[in-house]
């Protein structure tokens, strides 16, 4: 029986993370299809087919799939998944809203964001915000699955050309009507898939310093992030929430300045390659998880560090 | 309108988690147990709709073993009206807990359903989309924004790329973000009152569903800890690192 993976998109182009989603469900199983669900999709659905992992590609269009609505998008999903072992997605929002709608309906137990196949059955998934690691087996005869994005690397992008398929849609879910989505705009690369992430926490005082952060991410390109209690404080919006309850990120450097590293912010960052920490409570927890430790004022400390990488000219755009 | 709330006991989030020593799950004795966070703003939503008079009713619903009656306490004490608690012990499963509430919602044909969007303990994040899937009722899921109007629900959901507004008819499930709310605190009198509401027990096998679990736990570990690293003595010693030695900047 082969992998069903959903695809994640904007109905032009595919969501970055769906390549991830397939390297994790190539690993179940290589016989991998991919459905995509969507109005005027076209585009994206042809940028599925050239992924060279996917067998094959399942387009279904309606006008009431626009917006992504998990109560539509449940049913088609059910329906086509009698013919498949798995059912795959990332664990994003789009993901954590739709596949337990499939699960329940399937009356399969779901196993949410694993960070590993250990094989078609057997996951390895984080608990306690990552505090343990749990090595699960299912034991439904079709699984449901969400990965961790990060866990997992993009598959290659081009040089297939898988047949697409159409399918018919389903009805339209009455009670629940999309309103509108406010998302927000930034010429900075994106939190979850930044290469450097830059984050202030409480230690920051106001909102107003937070503009020592922004210098720093301008400096090096990357993005802003927060601890909770910086969010909690008002200090930012809370888009920029790094943690257990925010965003996991996973960059090549994480920059935590005024940051004690709470176990819930840690659950958001500690997997980072390069972890750097400016604090001057040198007890911080967060000294415990970072590479390179710096005990000292950020209000003296950050100027500098922008002045030094001033000096640099080879810095990485 | 009468308003279900789901709360399910879990380890406090300020206890630092600690694994078995044999492998077979975390430490879970004399470690102190609190209501799940996100649950927490489910029952003061429910609260303030009630005190706002566009609720009736608030009943709060709890699945687990006899000890989870506090949790159901709790939310009586900050102002929910009965509670029901679904006895059960060991694991139980997203996919059964939202079986038995689906027939807690039968029986007590509530207009609404809130819970917590992710518990804190097995981070599954499926309950409420697997409850509104069963009963076939839109969800509102993440939700960080409440307004009712009539029989109408506008929802702000918290999503990757900013906010989404929907717009729901009851009945509904709404799963509760961190940020819908500031929950309050139980003040003594509230928990010496709460003490004469009634909780009403069933035990999960009189209500006819199959419990036991489709997933097995081979072993739980502890996470791969980080090398310890180094302190820096100052910035441009920090910066040199990065450059030469990391190769990050």
């Amino acid at each position: 029986m082969s992998v069903l993976l959903i695809a994640e998109h904007n109905n032009k182009e595919l969501k970055p993370f769906t390549l991830n989603a397939v390297t994790a469900a190539s690993q179940m199983n290589t016989d991998l299809h991919a459905i995509i669900i969507g109005h005027n999709c076209a585009d994206a659905a042809k940028k599925l087919s050239e992924l060279p992992l996917v067998k094959k590609v399942i387009q279904v269009e309606a006008a009431h799939y626009e917006n992504f609505v998990a109560e539509n998008f449940a049913p088609v999903i059910v329906k086509l998944a009698e013919n498949y072992s798995h059912v795959v997605c990332s664990a994003n929002t789009f993901g954590k809203n739709l596949m337990p709608r499939i699960a329940a309906s399937l009356d399969t137990s779901q196993v949410s964001d694993i960070i590993k196949v250990i094989s078609a059955d057997t996951f390895l998934r984080p608990i306690y915000a990552g505090n343990a690691f749990a090595t699960v087996k299912s034991k439904d005869p079709k699984k449901c699955i969400t990965i961790r994005p990060t866990s997992f690397d993009p598959c290659e992008s081009s040089g297939g050309s898988a047949p697409i398929e159409k399918a018919e849609p389903s009805e339209e879910f009455n009670n629940t009507k999309f309103v509108k989505r406010e998302e927000i705009k930034s010429d900075r690369p994106e939190l979850g898939t930044a290469r450097v992430v830059v984050s202030g926490g409480r230690g920051m005082q106001s909102g107003d310093n937070f503009k020592l952060i922004t210098s720093v991410a301008d400096k090096l390109n990357a993005a802003i992030g927060a601890s909770r209690a910086a969010v909690d404080a008002g200090y930012i919006s809370n888009d920029h929430q790094v943690g257990q309850t925010g965003k996991v990120v996973v960059p090549d450097l994480y920059i935590a300045i005024g940051i004690s590293g709470a176990i819930q912010h840690l659950a958001g960052m500690k997997e980072s390659k390069v972890i750097v920490a400016i604090n001057k409570d040198g007890e911080a927890p967060i000294f415990s998880v970072a590479d390179y430790g710096l005990e000292a004022d950020l209000f003296e400390a950050v100027p500098q560090f922008i002045e030094e990488l001033n000096k640099l000219n080879t810095i990485q755009k | 309108m009468k308003i279900l709330v789901a709360v399910k006991r879990v380890i406090d989030y300020n206890v630092q988690v600690r694994v078995k020593e044999d492998n077979t799950g975390v430490v879970t004795e004399n470690v102190k147990m609190s209501t799940n966070p996100p649950d927490d703003n489910a029952i003061e939503e429910a609260v303030k709709i009630k005190e706002s008079g566009k609720a009736t009713e608030v009943v709060a619903v709890s699945v687990g073993e006899e000890k989870a009656q506090e949790t159901v306490r709790k939310a009586l004490a900050v102002g929910a009206d009965r509670g029901i608690l679904i006895k059960a012990d060991g694991v139980i499963e997203p996919l059964a807990v939202s079986k038995l509430l689906q027939k807690i919602v039968e029986k007590e044909k509530p207009d609404l359903v809130f819970m917590g969007k992710q518990a804190i303990d097995d981070d599954c994040n499926q309950t409420g989309q697997m409850l509104s899937a069963l009963l076939n009722w839109p969800q509102a899921t993440f939700a960080s924004k409440i307004e009712i109007r009539d029989k109408k629900l506008e929802v702000t959901r918290e999503i990757d790329e900013g906010l989404e507004t929907i717009e729901i008819n009851v009945p509904a499930i709404v799963t509760c973000d961190l940020r819908l709310n500031e929950p309050r605190y139980a003040s003594l009198p509230n928990i010496m009152k709460a003490k004469k509401k009634p909780i009403e027990q069933i035990n999960a096998s009189d209500l006819g569903i199959d419990t036991s679990p489709r997933i097995e736990q081979i072993k739980v570990e502890e996470p791969p800890k980080r090398k310890a690293g180094i302190k820096v003595k100052s910035v441009a010693e920090l910066v040199q690192k990065l450059k030469n030695e990391a190769k990050v900047i």
